[in-house]
């Protein structure tokens, strides 16, 4: 068995992530894992859709909801799954320049988001006086974007954690896992919001 | 890294070994004394409960420690005592039955138990300062309301643990879907390791709700927030939803790998192949998937109106059909077959009729007209402990003597453990059996005194002689496993005339399990070579090196973090100073999971030369 686990293009096998014992491993345990977050967004957006009326004579959600900064915030989550696509695509042609050019994109778009939304909360809290403490619907509303928001940074700073450790070093069996795995979790990051946009946001607005 | 390091090492070297372990064999055994020790500790609780129940108006503990016992008694014995124990021998059995060398994440498995661990620790530490007295469902705006830090220890405990059993379980969903020995197809594998994966599942799906529901009470606990403040627009009613979306799984997280166990000792102690295999898996599925749909019938009285409380009825006894299966597939293993009767067969035996019971109360309470009548009285508390002690601690004891073997060397006392069963069983029933009249008669659950001339004088008093039968059960077991450690009778690599992979392996077996895969051609795979090839199993590849992980203290070191952290939020509501906690148990967390995640690890490997020194 052998201990070099670096890439070439002679040796480089089809799917570097899931060449491996580790790697098809952590594709198959990041995926249950994912089951498993699911489960734990579901359970905040059944906590939200039952306290989202109860504003007890606070802001409501018509009130404070404002679509273009939300529509920009989706679009840059969205761009940001497609660019991380493009990365792998790029690891699967053993490519790991441009395969840390996209993912590094992907970083930038972001944070842009979570810059806006931390915006879009300082926005709530300064002018409105929203808070978590505010009303049931408050809890419940930064309950559920809030966790998806760490979701977001936790994911960033695993994405840069692995792009500075692996600059200098190149792709390989080693860390090819890590990148994939990475993928698919900001693609679930990314459909979380799309639930989130739809529910919270634009059900938001209308009822 | 020698595998020939057999010789004896001084304490520090093996606590050493145990910290930083990634074996699942040495994970396994830390579940048991980490699940034991909290086991014993809830039967304290438990005692102390029977004993100031002994007698009407009775003053043995005040009222405030009494909610903190019942609270504790219950809380330790699902998530600290029972989930844990049974976490253990999935961990140790699970890759040896199915010719895995290892599980597919051995680091996430130590950290798994540390954080099970460390949660266990931390609930009990509240002990010094006031333990949580909402009862173990901890229902709004009771727990909410209660003063202290009490709760707090349990949401923190409790979501320490939580995480820690989460990743146990996907650990031993993916080990089971890659790493099956060749030929060892799904429907090859032994019921144990069937019903793990099941179980697992059951974790992965159940868990993210108590997550959730703690988060949120942590949240209102701690940082004022609404969710269960009805003057701010709360709801307490989503507590019960989200802890019972996780609190009913969890039953059958529990009951699912006893029926495995019992699918194991059944066929090994009759000399017959299990009755119906496939439908013991189709039933197991069916359970857990049905376990997922009748959250709600711990809330018939709460007011869901009566169609919502029709649906969850009719599906709660449809649960019966799935068991009833299992039943009657147990019953027709054993039909014919040249019985064996030693303890783990005796606990196996006892289990049928009392489980039975405990099943048909299910179907009585889950008549949601009826449950008006039942809900919150002592028939509730006898049913459960009918299901939870009848099926999960008689088939722990049962696996115990059934496994111990394998996992220790030596054999259990036959004689002590005939003694622990039967003084424990009868005590179970002197116990429980006379707490369904109490409940038909009104004792309501959770009450702290009950007047005398009610009727219920008699029959507390059982109650609690039979508490005490069961204390002297267990201690005999206590016994039997120091006996045993010291004098025990040494155990080969098949006492019992074993039918799965596992006996195919010396007692203990090596650290890297197989030296060579084993060829599987069937179910019961070692009971095929024994009738129809020559007693041994086929390596199903040549003799090669064999790659294994790496120990690491980090798992420890990262569960320190977050127990710190924990600590920190706790006590953060008293003085902001304790945020200094949180910020330093977050960075050693995180920190840690940095080094894990930048820090390359390759694992080493086992030469040929090793394993040819190693003689079999």
């Amino acid at each position: 068995m052998s201990q070099d686990h670096s890439l070439n293009p002679e040796t480089m096998p089809q799917d570097p992530a899931k060449a491996t014992m580790e790697g098809k491993h952590k594709h198959l345990g990041l995926w249950i894992f994912l089951g498993g977050e699911t489960v734990l967004f579901a359970c905040l957006f059944g906590t939200y859709l039952a306290l989202r009326n109860s504003t007890a004579g606070g802001p409501s959600s018509q009130d404070l909801f404002g679509l273009e900064l939300v529509f920009l915030m989706t679009i840059l989550l969205l761009t940001s799954s497609l660019t991380s696509v493009y990365a792998i695509y790029h690891m699967k042609n053993n490519d790991f320049k441009k395969m840390q050019l996209w993912f590094g994109i992907t970083a930038l778009l972001g944070i842009s988001f979570l810059a806006l939304e931390i915006y879009e909360f300082a926005h709530y809290i300064i002018d409105y006086g929203f808070t978590f403490r505010s009303s049931a619907f408050g809890s419940a509303f930064y309950a559920l974007v809030g966790f998806h928001g760490g979701h977001v940074a936790f994911g960033l700073g695993w994405l840069i954690a692995l792009m500075v450790r692996n600059a200098k070093r190149g792709l390989s069996l080693y860390n090819a896992p890590k990148y994939n795995t990475f993928g698919l979790y900001w693609h679930f990051i990314d459909v979380v919001w799309v639930f989130i946009f739809t529910v919270v946001y634009l059900m938001g607005m209308v009822s | 890294m020698s595998i020939t390091a057999t010789q004896k090492r001084g304490f520090s070297a093996v606590l050493w070994d145990y910290l930083t372990t990634v074996d699942h064999k040495k994970v396994g055994i830390l579940y048991l004394i980490g699940g034991g020790f909290f086991f014993l500790l809830g039967g304290l609780e438990a005692l102390i409960i029977r004993i100031q129940l002994i007698k009407p108006e009775n003053d043995f503990i005040s009222a405030g420690l009494y909610n903190e016992m019942i609270t504790m008694h219950g809380t330790t014995m699902i998530f600290l005592a029972a989930t844990p124990l049974l976490f253990g021998l999935m961990n140790y059995i699970m890759p040896l039955q199915i010719g895995a060398r290892d599980v597919a994440f051995p680091f996430l498995n130590a950290l798994g138990f540390w954080l099970f661990f460390s949660g266990g620790v931390l609930l009990n530490l509240s002990w010094f300062t006031g333990a949580p007295d909402a009862g173990w469902t901890n229902y709004a705006p009771l727990s909410v309301q209660s003063p202290g830090h009490g709760v707090d220890f349990y949401v923190m405990g409790l979501q320490l643990a939580g995480a820690g059993t989460l990743m146990s379980g996907i650990n031993f969903i993916v080990t089971i879907v890659t790493m099956r020995a060749p030929g060892m197809t799904y429907m090859r594998m032994p019921l144990f390791s069937w019903t793990t994966l099941v179980t697992s599942i059951l974790v992965l799906f159940a868990f993210p709700a108590l997550t959730v529901g703690l988060f949120l009470m942590m949240f209102d606990r701690m940082f004022d927030t609404a969710f269960f403040d009805v003057a701010l627009g709360g709801n307490t009613v989503i507590w019960q939803h989200l802890f019972w979306i996780f609190g009913h799984p969890e039953v059958y997280i529990l009951i699912l790998p006893a029926f495995g166990i019992f699918s194991e000792i059944i066929p090994t102690f009759s000399r017959k192949r299990l009755f119906g295999y496939t439908a013991m898996v189709f039933a197991t599925f069916l359970i857990a998937f049905l376990g997922f749909m009748v959250w709600a019938h711990h809330m018939f009285t709460v007011g869901l109106g009566p169609v919502a409380n029709s649906i969850f009825a009719v599906a709660t006894m449809a649960i019966a059909v799935p068991t009833g299966i299992k039943i009657f597939n147990w019953l027709f293993t054993m039909w014919g077959g040249s019985i064996v009767i030693n303890s783990a067969m005796l606990w196996t035996l006892a289990f049928v009729p009392s489980f039975t019971i405990g099943g048909m109360t299910g179907v009585m309470l889950g008549a949601s007209v009826a449950d008006y009548q039942y809900h919150d009285t002592y028939f509730v508390v006898a049913h459960f402990h009918y299901v939870i002690v009848g099926g999960v601690v008689f088939a722990l004891l049962a696996a115990m003597h059934y496994w111990w073997p394998k996992m220790f060397g030596r054999i259990l006392h036959e004689g002590l453990g005939k003694l622990a069963f039967w003084t424990f069983f009868i005590g179970f029933h002197l116990t429980f059996f006379i707490q369904h009249f109490l409940g038909l008669m009104g004792m309501p659950r959770r009450y702290w005194v009950f007047l005398e001339n009610q009727g219920l004088d008699t029959g507390n008093l059982i109650s609690t002689i039979g508490a005490f039968f069961m204390t002297f059960g267990t201690i005999v077991f206590v016994i039997n496993i120091v006996y045993t450690a010291m004098k025990g009778e040494k155990a080969p690599a098949d006492p019992w005339d074993g039918r799965t992979l596992e006996w195919t392996l010396s007692s203990p077996p090596a650290h890297y399990n197989f030296k060579q895969l084993p060829l599987v051609r069937g179910l019961d795979p070692l009971w095929i070579e024994k009738t129809e090839g020559n007693g041994k199993m086929t390596p199903a590849e040549p003799l090669d090196e064999i790659h294994m992980p790496n120990s690491s203290i980090v798992p420890l070191i990262m569960t320190i973090g977050f127990f710190i952290a924990s600590y920190g939020f706790i006590y953060q509501v008293d003085h902001k100073a304790w945020l200094i906690a949180v910020y330093v148990g977050m960075a050693i967390a995180l920190g840690s999971m940095l080094y894990r995640s930048l820090k390359d690890d390759h694992g080493h490997h086992i030469t040929k030369d090793e394993l040819e020194r190693e003689a079999d």
